[in-house]
């Protein structure tokens, strides 16, 4: 057993990192705002392999396990890089062209959900819709869809459109193949969040080393040190399960898959949201203005939080979990 | 990044779980806490047979007598002990976790001679006398007052939390040699036999009513100046390499138990019934149950990770200050639902209408002090915000 990231995935990792560095400023999201993404930036991220990432090498891909996805994901977390990431990570392989960018795919998971209306990310600039039912996997042209576009999305990286039926499409999977997915979503997803939870840490104690109230910096107050110090402990616990998740979905011997992932999803979900929201409250006045990018970070988790299970669906399976192992 | 255990490490896992499924029954059930004699008895004998199975000091350098196991190993023992409920280290825990360490790190040969052999054999008992009325979280704040006195030290002082202390032989005690000198740079490191003249010992009940502390008054007590560990004034250095002899691995035990716990309040949350529906049909106590279903395996996840790391640099990092206070809080959250699974039935300590009152109310009550001993959770927090988030740090 050795839980620790190895060279050539730290490697892996400073790529992508120096990529969303250069490519995806704070600044540059401030330009993106409304739109999320577009072409050149979809094509950037193809070529750093995310969709890739997981594809056999026969099929063009990188040929890397759950476990880099995770820590890619991580990456793209920490800069929230914006659009359909996991969508189109999770369609390399099932739909032409999402592997290398040239097809963008988004999705929507309606496994738990109760129907109309659908709120769908990034629809205009989507070319293939992806939707997973509880039987099965369905394949729609997007621009099949008549969705209406929101006019004020929550998070302004995220547009989102509103349909109240969607086009049948072409089934591509089974129950399975669904169910497969979701769970993959899930795991990716905490990599993501994990990521976030990380950034928001990050920008709340460099502020707290700076920002200076009553002659000294207010990170020097124990109120807000216990606020950091929480936040790591969460930033930890979230590190942890996401890593788990990913290690036991590629060595299914050493686990429970399913009950790895709800955890992670769980965990680093929570981690997300609680961060980002100590962020904003570290920074004061300031974390309540649109100047200031922490609310950025709280709202993209909204949009992970509610996609592949939220913490509350997560804790129903678990829960489950503890049941059967005390039976 | 793999979680697989490798195949020497399952051998052990194999013999070791060979050897618990007949030890532990042929130990039979432990006495009740307050008979000490019992105890005394108890822990001890089991000491005595992990050290004759080879299994004592699992972490122990071969040395001293010690398994010298690898991490993964010492992962593997503590979840193995866990699972066949094998008796808790108990009255050795002292001598095992800090002070036998300690003299390993520090002692002179005719100190190791004489104790270390006799800690692994569950022959010596230890207790530990650090704190004091004025200084607990503010350890180098004791005031406990050694003056050297020819061949001897003259000890006079109060002590306090001492665990195990009616049936110590030692005590690793922390005594002021230099009132002048600043605070960490007075104190010094004695091993105090117990039944020396000037001890007192009043056992201090906690909430649970039980005697598992004491109160220690030394008034004039004469320690041999031999029974000084590590340079005089130097105290507060040995102290460090005690605390920092960190148990990453011991983690597993507790979050196997933990585990154990969890599910068994499922199943009393399955046959209490309140409001005509059983407790486990209120959907939000599910949902509690899987939340913490989630932090358990976070944390087990998070002693793994602790582990592989300690494993390369051979020192504990600082993640260990986060597991300690997420398992900590997480422990307590795990007790109150435990409580309210039993609803009214919780007002009673003693098992009634078949539930497993005595188990949960006892680990309700116990898992009050985990965010207090060994570093306060507010502590905790100070120390992940100073050592690793970098944060200026608070007045010593």
């Amino acid at each position: 057993m050795d839980f620790r990231i190895t060279e050539d995935q730290a490697a892996l990792m400073e790529g992508i990192r120096s990529f969303c560095m250069g490519r995806v400023s704070i600044d540059r999201l401030r330009e993106l705002e409304g739109k999320g993404f577009d072409k050149q930036l979809w094509q950037e991220i193809a070529e750093m392999g995310v969709f890739a990432l997981r594809l056999p090498e026969s099929e063009g891909g990188v040929d890397l396990g759950m476990v880099e996805a995770v820590l890619v994901f991580e990456e793209l977390g920490k800069a929230i890089v914006p659009g359909p990431l996991v969508w189109s990570h999770l369609a390399a392989g099932l739909v032409d062209g999402a592997a290398t960018g040239e097809t963008v795919v988004g999705g929507l998971d309606l496994t738990l959900a109760d129907g109309a209306p659908h709120v769908i990310e990034h629809l205009e600039d989507l070319d293939i819709l992806l939707v997973l039912r509880d039987e099965g996997v369905d394949k729609i042209d997007a621009r099949s869809v008549s969705g209406k576009q929101v006019e004020t999305p929550f998070d302004p990286l995220t547009p989102v459109s509103e349909a109240s039926e969607l086009p049948a499409g072409e089934r591509i999977g089974d129950a399975g193949l669904s169910a497969r997915l979701r769970l993959e979503g899930a795991a990716i997803t905490s990599g993501f969040m994990l990521g976030i939870a990380e950034t928001t840490l990050d920008l709340a104690n460099a502020y707290a080393k700076q920002r200076e109230q009553f002659g000294r910096v207010i990170g020097s107050f124990q109120a807000l040190k216990h606020i950091l110090a929480d936040c790591y402990v969460r930033q930890e616990a979230a590190r942890a399960a996401a890593y788990a998740a990913a290690a036991t979905y590629d060595d299914p011997t050493v686990g429970d898959v399913a009950r790895a992932a709800s955890a992670a999803k769980i965990v680093a979900g929570e981690a997300a949201m609680k961060n980002a929201r100590a962020c904003i409250q570290v920074h004061g006045g300031m974390g309540f203005t649109w100047e200031v990018p922490a609310h950025y970070y709280w709202k993209r988790t909204w949009v992970y939080e509610t996609v592949f299970g939220t913490v509350a669906d997560h804790a129903d399976t678990l829960a489950e979990v503890t049941s059967q192992a005390g039976a | 990044m793999d979680l697989r255990y490798s195949e020497s490490d399952e051998k052990f896992r194999t013999e070791l779980r060979g050897w618990l499924k007949q030890a532990v029954p042929a130990h039979g059930d432990p006495p009740p806490t307050d008979d000490w004699d019992g105890r005394l008895a108890y822990d001890t004998g089991w000491q005595r047979r992990l050290y004759d199975a080879g299994y004592a000091g699992i972490n122990w350098p071969k040395a001293y007598g010690g398994r010298d196991a690898t991490l993964t190993e010492q992962l593997v023992y503590y979840e193995e002990i866990s699972r066949a409920k094998a008796p808790y280290i108990g009255v050795n825990f002292v001598g095992m976790l800090h002070g036998g360490p300690t003299l390993i790190a520090e002692g002179t040969d005719p100190q190791k001679a004489a104790h270390i052999p006799k800690i692994l054999k569950g022959e010596e008992i230890w207790c530990q006398g650090f704190s004091e009325p004025c200084a607990g979280s503010d350890l180098a704040n004791l005031q406990c007052r050694a003056v050297r006195d020819g061949d001897v030290y003259r000890v006079t002082g109060h002590k306090i939390w001492t665990s195990f202390a009616q049936v110590a032989d030692f005590c690793e005690l922390l005594v002021r040699t230099d009132p002048d000198a600043p605070k960490h740079r007075g104190i010094s490191w004695l091993i105090m036999p117990m039944d020396l003249k000037g001890i007192d010992i009043r056992p201090l009940p906690t909430i649970m009513g039980e005697s598992e502390f004491s109160e220690v008054f030394l008034e004039d007590v004469e320690i041999p100046v031999e029974n000084l560990v590590g340079p005089e004034n130097d105290g507060w250095r040995v102290t460090n390499v005690t605390l920092s002899f960190e148990r990453g691995a011991a983690f597993a035990s507790e979050m196997f138990q933990l585990q154990e716990f969890l599910a068994e309040i499922v199943k009393v949350a399955k046959r209490v019934t309140r409001n005509g529906a059983a407790v486990w049909d209120d959907r939000g106590v599910r949902r509690e149950v899987g939340h913490l279903q989630a932090e358990l395996d976070a944390l087990w996840a998070m002693v793994k990770y602790l582990v592989s790391e300690t494993a390369q640099t051979g020192m504990p990092g600082m993640r260990a200050s986060a597991i300690k206070l997420y398992y900590t809080e997480t422990y307590q959250k795990v007790c109150e639902l435990g409580m309210r699974a039993l609803d009214r039935a919780a007002l009673a300590r003693d098992d009634i209408g078949g539930l497993p009152n005595q188990q949960i109310l006892y680990r309700a009550m116990q898992s009050i002090s985990l965010t207090i001993a060994a570093g306060t959770s507010q502590i905790q927090r100070n120390i992940i915000a100073e050592r690793i988030l970098g944060l200026p740090r608070e007045p010593r």
